[in-house]
């Protein structure tokens, strides 16, 4: 079989003909006349002539730092203002169902601030290690540049990623269940360099990274931790941090909820004990339903959603060949499999991950499928390199309660409908 | 050059790099030694032992004046937290109800973390403004409004801080996960896992989606 035009026929009706073809050896001959019947007139997006195609555009300096074509400027950051009292002490969601692939953009990655955006200058900026150390260092970011550096790819997420769903679903949009949480390639220097350069006494257990903005932000960090795979970062995705991703530093906490990743990183003192700071007390502590709360709840759970379709990213077909698509991670390790149902839990069929499978960061999967244009209940269930399997919010409920605010790694359930809506919806 | 002066500037030469690795022993010798001044000056953090805390001390009623004048705006006059702002004070026998609040009186677990956190991040936009002996007293009053101390004429200070506890301090457990069946040891269920499926909860209901369209 030949699919190649013959003189005096329209491309159109040629591949009208062969799609209807493959249509019906897939058994979707529905599906592909009705994709035909639209191009039974010309298309005047084809026979009619476009300006860009005429008139010349913009020169190379028009757009010195190139920024997304204006028919995206639908894609950015929202808030969720009821959520916060200020914008300052607020946080803003990632819009992962306009986003592919496995890395963050980095002017989409969602920001959380406790006293807003910094603006350091980085000849100002100093990194001073002191504490249990042999010796107190000082550092300009001149210094830290001259340490040997390396880059990795690690997903933040907020602890309290999907926190506001213990109760049941509440925001239709992934971008405001699971949007707390980016992921991009970090460059810098392993912490434990510059805790050898500065070195730690015997008695030395934890670290305090803190912040050089008006939050002053602390947080423990255990020193196994630090030793192990902590970055000193001053670049991501190979530019300079954003300024709302703490530029000119900060810490890089790999697999561990985002509030530990501290920006604006000035400081780091060693110590024998933790130092309970307001951020891992009276917030990132886990109240149960007994009245006591746990802490020191680092790691982040194995987690998926389908980012596509999802309620900001309704289905615009109503029938025939579909992609549903989502990220799975884990603060465990890598994403071993991940598995999609579309009808609410009764079947699963093993997703097609693609793209780099790298520790502690996302994970791209598809799941490719005929739609019937019933109504769907899709939901994604990962499973991480530990053999951890995503459990239901139903299961976090029994074992949590509801009023733990943080930790919600529950599987996402959404409702896509004859038209192609799309719904958060809980089923039993 | 003579031998004995060419032995001096050797024995120079080394003094010299012996200074520079003594200066600094790290393998990459980068960095400078940070001044005395310089940590004091940053050093302010302060943990439930007393490790950190200033010397100084604050009366209750001194607090009182502080909070009335550059904390009640957001957090209220009794500590109720206004609009979104956070709640200080009340809260009590709330954990385990279906509206907990958690407030220093009824959830945080050392009151270091009051003055640590003051002293760092608070007032909100005028942060590291307070003396330490304005951050003793506007930590009294807020022991004081959350009847952690009753006495109005009690003054805190650097040598009886360690001695105010909280009560829900025995109240935080270490962290348990995994605790949902992993189905590590189990494959999870894959074909015909479940016989009837409803929908039990929808987000519209509640519809509080930011630029949600109403159907």
């Amino acid at each position: 079989m030949t699919n190649k035009i013959k003189p005096g026929q329209s491309e159109s009706a040629a591949s009208r003909r062969t799609f209807l073809k493959g249509g019906l050896a897939a058994g979707g001959a529905i599906v592909a006349g009705a994709t035909a019947a639209r191009s039974a007139t010309p298309d005047k997006a084809i026979t009619e002539p476009h300006e860009w195609a005429q008139t010349l555009g913009e020169g190379v300096d028009a757009r010195p730092y190139g920024t997304p074509s204006e028919f995206e400027k639908h894609v950015v950051r929202r808030n969720v203002s009821w959520l916060t009292a200020t914008p300052e002490s607020s946080v803003n969601f990632t819009p992962l169902h306009e986003l592919d692939g496995i890395i963050t953009p980095n002017g989409l990655c969602f920001e959380r601030h406790h006293a807003g955006i910094a603006v350091v200058d980085p000849a100002k900026h100093r990194l001073m290690i002191n504490g249990l150390v042999d010796k107190p260092l000082v550092f300009t970011m001149d210094d830290l540049k001259r340490f040997p550096r390396v880059n990795k790819v690690f997903f933040l997420e907020c602890a309290a990623n999907s926190g506001m769903e213990w109760r049941g679903a509440q925001l239709n949009g992934c971008q405001f269940t699971h949007g707390m949480v980016h992921n991009v390639m970090y460059t810098g220097v392993p912490l434990k360099y510059l805790l050898e350069e500065a070195g730690i006494k015997s008695s030395a257990k934890w670290l305090m990274p803190e912040g050089a903005d008006a939050s002053g932000m602390t947080r423990s960090v255990p020193l196994f931790k630090a030793l192990d795979d902590c970055l000193v970062a001053f670049a991501m995705n190979g530019e300079a941090l954003r300024p709302e991703q703490g530029y000119p530093l900060r810490l890089v906490v790999p697999g561990w909820e985002g509030n530990m990743w501290v920006k604006w990183l000035r400081r780091i003192e060693v110590g024998d004990q933790p130092w309970h700071a307001r951020e891992e007390t009276s917030k990132y502590t886990d109240l149960m339903e007994n009245g006591k709360a746990r802490r020191f709840t680092w790691e982040m759970d194995c987690k998926s959603v389908i980012t596509n379709p999802s309620p900001q990213a309704p289905l615009k077909h109503t029938q025939g060949q579909t992609v549903i698509t989502g990220v799975a991670w884990s603060g465990r390790g890598t994403i071993k499999r991940v598995d999609v149902t579309i009808d609410g839990g009764k079947n699963w069929h093993t997703a097609r991950l693609d793209g780099p499978s790298l520790d502690k960061s996302l994970h791209r999967f598809y799941f490719d499928f005929n739609w019937d244009g019933k109504p769907l209940l899709m939901q994604s269930r990962a499973i991480d390199s530990t053999g951890y399997v995503q459990p239901t919010k139903n299961e976090l409920r029994k074992a949590r309660g509801t009023n733990s605010i943080y930790h919600n790694n529950g599987i996402q359930t959404w409702h896509v409908r004859e038209n192609g809506a799309v719904e958060n919806v809980e089923i039993s | 050059m003579s031998k004995s002066l060419k032995a001096i500037c050797a024995v120079a030469a080394t003094t010299l790099l012996l200074g520079i690795s003594a200066a600094n022993a790290g393998k990459y010798n980068l960095g400078r030694k940070a001044l005395p001044e310089e940590i004091k000056a940053w050093n302010t953090d302060v943990r439930p032992d007393g490790q950190g805390l200033p010397k100084g001390q604050g009366k209750v009623s001194d607090g009182e004046t502080i909070y009335n004048e550059q904390c009640a705006a957001c957090h209220g006059d009794f500590g109720e937290g206004k609009d979104r702002w956070p709640v200080l004070v009340g809260g009590k026998d709330t954990l385990k109800s279906d509206d907990p609040v958690k407030t220093i009186g009824s959830y945080w677990p050392y009151t270091s973390t009051i003055f640590d956190y003051v002293r760092r991040s608070m007032p909100f936009g005028n942060a590291q403004s307070l003396s330490a002996n304005e951050t003793y007293a506007l930590t009294a009053y807020l022991l004081y409004m959350n009847e952690i101390i009753d006495d109005e004429k009690f003054v805190l200070s650097d040598k009886n801080f360690t001695s105010v506890r909280l009560p829900n301090e025995k109240n935080f457990t270490k962290d348990v996960r995994p605790d949902t069946p992993t189905q590590a040891q189990q494959k999870p269920c894959m074909k015909n896992c479940k016989t009837e499926v409803k929908i039990t909860g929808r987000a519209r209901v509640l519809d509080v989606t930011p630029d949600a369209k109403k159907e």
